[in-house]
């Protein structure tokens, strides 16, 4: 069926299967690789994206449900070749390690912020409960966030 | 992993949906947070998927009678944050605010979740405790079950063939009523191991009202009557609840599976019980 979704501020129509999954039209149909593959399972979050303003996992979503509506992914947040304050924030403190969890943490993060501009060190774990990152890097995230909050504040 | 192929459709009202769920091995999507993993697996593989975010009237919430009616599109998000809901019936609030993450949370409905009938899932100990009614639609007509009627078994529920779940009615709390969701989490899936969800409200330094629902210690999630009759009339000590928490799972042919053995959740369901009625009681005053 046809399908017309505005991502990362660009209208696209594409006819795809019903069954085809967002996650695999972001990242096969419109060459978005920046929202990763993890479990597929809904369990990591690597696949976060935001639609209509609401943080999803886009393993877990067909495409065709996001007809009429706008998609946010990672490659979306900066702007101008200006990285998103959160983006800047995890580079700072090194919110990552190998990075294959990194787009998934930010998109949560993003909607995290949106919603608590200034979390506690607990909100924003229980906030980034749906995000895995294999090498266990969640300190430096946790402080990411931390820094991002700080910065968007000021 | 891609789910067998299926025909997409999006009525934009009740009576269209209906006529599509009538024809054969059609299936309703709400947030589908359940289904979809399950169509992965390939464990469900309908025909046609009639998704149901262009109806019309299954998104609110609405205080009417000494009830707070939540349509059945409200998602966990919705109702964790929602004003009404934390003040009217903070319990949901609670419960809601446990479920999953926070990207499950804007997508997972809370009819989703009742017609799915995981017997893990949150809700279910809440809405027990809460003696919650489930209104159904078909074609043919509307008809309220109470939650205990509608959730029959492990993923199994009252619903016909071609029936929606449409609205789920909560009694708006009393005043001084406490109430408290305590859940042990099973860390990889976010559900609960064991669930347990109190209210207790008090008159006269006595409990006046004790409502205890589980969830994820059996195949059915239930209302733990015998737990609230040891605690109506009494003071509500600490001897007093750990008295009545210790026969919760009197009789309950507990669930078994490699991350709890019988035995073990037993055990659980026992401990959770005694935290959700100390926090409830403290709540209560």
């Amino acid at each position: 069926m046809n399908i017309t979704v505005t991502i990362n501020g660009t209208r696209h129509t594409h006819q795809v299967e019903p069954r085809l999954l967002l996650i695999h039209y972001l990242r096969e149909v419109l060459g978005l690789t920046g929202p990763h593959i993890g479990c597929e399972t809904s369990l990591c979050g690597a696949c976060t994206v935001a639609v209509d303003g609401k943080a999803v996992k886009s393993c877990t979503m067909f495409a065709v449900q996001c007809d009429g509506r706008e998609v946010l992914t990672i490659e979306g947040l900066a702007s101008n070749g200006n990285l998103d304050p959160i983006q800047l924030a995890f580079w700072e403190e090194h919110g990552l390690q190998c990075g294959f969890c990194t787009p998934g943490m930010i998109m949560t993060t993003k909607q995290l912020l949106e919603r608590n501009p200034s979390p506690s060190e607990t909100e924003i774990r229980h906030g980034l409960d749906g995000n895995l990152c294999r090498c266990t890097g969640y300190q430096h995230i946790v402080n990411a966030v931390k820094a991002a909050a700080a910065k968007m504040g000021a | 992993m891609i789910p067998q192929n299926f025909e997409y459709a999006t009525p934009n009202s009740l009576a269209e949906a209906f006529k599509l769920l009538g024809e054969s091995n059609a299936k309703a999507l709400a947030g589908g947070m359940s289904l979809i993993p399950l169509m992965k697996l390939r464990l469900a593989a309908p025909d046609k998927l009639i998704d149901l975010r262009n109806v019309p009237g299954l998104n609110s919430i609405r205080e009417e009678g000494g009830m707070l009616r939540i349509g059945a599109l409200v998602t966990h998000y919705e109702l964790e944050s929602s004003p009404l809901v934390r003040s009217r019936c903070p319990l949901l609030a609670e419960a809601a605010s446990q479920i999953g993450d926070i990207q499950v949370r804007n997508m997972g409905t809370i009819g989703g979740s009742v017609a799915h009938a995981d017997p893990a899932a949150d809700y279910p100990a809440s809405l027990h405790a809460l003696e919650a009614q489930v209104k159904l639609a078909k074609a043919g007509g509307e008809r309220t079950l109470a939650i205990g009627s509608f959730l029959q078994d492990t993923f199994t529920t009252a619903l016909d063939a071609g029936e929606l779940v449409v609205e789920i009615s909560v009694p708006v709390e009393a005043a001084g009523t406490g109430v408290s969701y305590q859940k042990c989490v099973q860390p990889a899936s976010g559900f609960a191991i064991v669930g347990v969800a109190a209210r207790i409200r008090k008159s006269g330094g006595r409990i006046a009202l004790a409502r205890v629902g589980v969830t994820g210690l059996s195949g059915k999630p239930f209302r733990a009557a015998n737990v609230e009759r040891l605690l109506e009339g009494a003071a509500g000590s600490a001897g007093d609840i750990s008295k009545a928490a210790a026969v919760v799972a009197d009789g309950v042919d507990a669930n078994n599976d490699l991350h709890a053995s019988a035995d073990y959740r037993k055990h659980l369901a026992r401990v959770y019980t005694a935290r959700a009625l100390a926090a409830a009681a403290r709540k209560a005053g």
